[in-house]
């Protein structure tokens, strides 16, 4: 289908994948608008201790409720103060670590899992397609939000609980997509070629089929990290994720939750943070799924 | 394989118990004795086997019967068949909301491909799978029953107290239903027996409804189902930001108060929906879809 570097129609064609990648994607609007704010969100993470004006745990009880500098308050405290007296702005600062590390880790996690199973599931079939799929379908009967709770519930809400209850229930996408994205490319010849060459089974699932469905494993850990996100802001919303005093996005809105009344911005900001970020990466996977779809990789 | 399935998650809904070690330590408190812990676990007998505790366990559950709520003091049956015809009203009209709003929206995002509705509604389905629903609600509150005072901000007395939770809960479900609606409405559009009774010189509406729109939305009832099921634990967050007093808040409630039967049971009965509808997804699909009959 695609045009290879031995079929030079033109001076286009000759680009690497790579470069066609980043040509595309450069005009791709979506995917353009996720890297730049995901790369914000990134970069204002790693350097929080810079940027942030103040101590993210300070509590200053004589500046309790400060409003934000838009709503009449005073540069001192750009994005105003809690309830507690605590810079609003460094907390969200800092709270971006949070939800970018749960992101991450809990899609990693799932990732292994899901891609291991989905692998095995769709170069093997027979038994260990039923098995795998089994495993799937009970994943997807139990409630994800009530098991993450009652887990967290029962073990106490440290970070590595919520991240690790996380990982280990977001895998289910993973496996479904990776499955039937091995199925097709088991029965591409290089995969025969390889088999018959004595290739170890190791080396042809890591060499022959991993980089060809790496595009879907890349679109899919997105949407899980976007989704993980969300998930532990929703637990911590609950008072069941991530405890206070860490300034994670949720918890900051479920404290603003008793000022809903007259500080109704406590519950925007944090709020409007968690949207851009998760749209940013929705966005940045959707680019990267449109960019690298019609190459016909696979 | 649904029995299958069944069974393994009723074992996990079980282990749960077993989660934070000793369940006995975890009823009797921080600051409970040696004795009375003892007497905990006799009373509940834990002290019996793991495989004896969950057979017992699970035939009870069948006939109706899980044990005593922690909190309340009576059987959790009683607790939780109020609780879910609440739960059950705010799914059913949550799944509606969302079949009514994305239906014509990806009908007309199909007809006219790449116009300005089409690119609206993809942009609201990119925009709506962003906001998390707890946020959303909140904001909802703040706009409709503070700012505005049309609706109340809480509480399942009334038929309005429904009207916000099924918003919140029914949105997160639109953007996939009106994809599926749009990339079956393409589909068919383009499909020989459309282009004959366009030929036919029969009316417009008349193809695009009857003709288009009856095949198209064959696997979107079944992906309603499917969504239903996962509504059920969408509504744990829902509820609790709108104290609607539903099966979701009573898991959260049961959680937070360490109420492991009470907790135990949602578990298992949640998973249960999930599992009934997928199946009734495949049989109204079958029901639906003369070809997989056949097949």
């Amino acid at each position: 289908m695609s045009a290879t570097a031995s079929a030079p129609l033109s001076g286009k064609a000759r680009l690497t994948p790579r470069q066609r990648f980043w040509h595309r994607a450069r005009h791709h609007r979506g995917f353009v608008f996720g890297a730049v704010v995901l790369a914000t969100i990134v970069a204002v993470a790693i350097f929080a201790p810079l940027i942030a004006p103040h101590d993210p745990y300070l509590q200053v009880l004589s500046d309790r409720m400060q409003p934000p500098v838009f709503l009449g308050g005073t540069w001192h405290h750009p994005l105003g103060t809690d309830a507690l007296g605590r810079d609003y702005l460094s907390r969200l600062l800092y709270g971006a670590r949070i939800s970018l590390l749960i992101g991450l880790v809990a899609a990693t996690i799932s990732a292994v899992i899901g891609t291991t199973l989905g692998i095995l599931a769709g170069y093997f079939g027979g038994r260990v397609d039923t098995v795998v799929t089994f495993l799937i379908n009970v994943r997807l009967a139990l409630p994800v939000v009530l098991v993450a709770l009652a887990v967290v519930a029962l073990l106490g809400g440290s970070l590595t609980v919520v991240v690790s209850v996380l990982g280990l229930l977001l895998w289910d996408r993973f496996a479904v997509v990776l499955r039937s994205a091995t199925r097709q490319v088991r029965t591409i010849e290089y995969v025969a070629a390889a088999e018959v060459l004595g290739a170890s089974l190791p080396r042809i699932l890591y060499k022959d089929i991993l980089p060809n469905i790496a595009n879907h494993l890349i679109v899919i850990a997105t949407l899980e990290m976007a989704h993980a996100i969300i998930l532990e802001a929703a637990l911590s919303f609950l008072g069941l994720g991530v405890q206070p005093p860490l300034p994670s996005w949720g918890l900051m809105i479920s404290e603003g939750k008793a000022m809903l009344l007259f500080q109704s911005w406590l519950i925007t900001i944090p709020g409007v943070a968690l949207f851009l970020l998760v749209l940013a990466i929705n966005m940045f996977g959707d680019g990267i799924r449109d960019v690298t779809t019609p190459e016909g990789r696979d | 394989m649904a029995v299958l399935v069944a069974l393994t998650v009723s074992i996990i809904s079980f282990s749960l118990l077993y989660l934070s070690g000793d369940p006995a330590v975890a009823m009797a408190g921080e600051n409970a004795d040696d004795a009375a812990i003892q007497a905990i676990r006799e009373g509940y007998g834990f002290d019996r086997p793991f495989i004896v505790q969950y057979g017992d366990w699970l035939f009870s559950a069948l006939r109706g019967d899980f044990g005593e709520s922690y909190y309340f003091r009576v059987p959790v049956s009683e607790v939780i068949a109020d609780r879910l015809q609440i739960t059950m009203l705010l799914g059913l009209f949550s799944t509606s909301f969302a079949l009514v709003v994305a239906i014509p929206l990806g009908v007309a995002a199909a007809l006219w491909p790449n116009s300005i509705i089409d690119r609206a509604a993809l942009f609201l389905s990119v925009v709506g799978q962003a906001i998390p629903s707890f946020w959303f609600g909140l904001i909802l509150i703040v706009i409709f029953a503070i700012d505005l005072r049309l609706l109340p901000a809480s509480g399942s007395g009334t038929w309005a107290g429904f009207v916000l939770p099924t918003v919140v809960l029914g949105y997160y479900a639109t953007p996939a239903i009106m994809r599926l609606t749009r990339t079956g409405m393409l589909e068919v559009l383009s499909a020989d027996y459309v282009r004959t009774a366009r030929a036919k010189g029969l009316p417009a509406p008349n193809i695009v409804f009857k003709h288009a729109l009856r095949n198209a939305i064959i696997p979107v009832v079944s992906l309603a189902a499917v969504q239903m099921g996962f509504m059920l634990g969408g509504s744990v967050v829902v509820e609790s930001v709108f104290a609607l007093h539903g099966a979701g808040y009573l898991a959260w409630e049961s959680i937070s108060r360490n109420d492991l039967p009470t907790m135990q049971a949602l578990v298992l009965i949640f998973s249960m929906f999930y599992i009934a509808f997928t199946i009734l997804a495949d049989v109204v699909n079958a029901w639906l879809d003369p070809r997989l009959r056949v097949s």
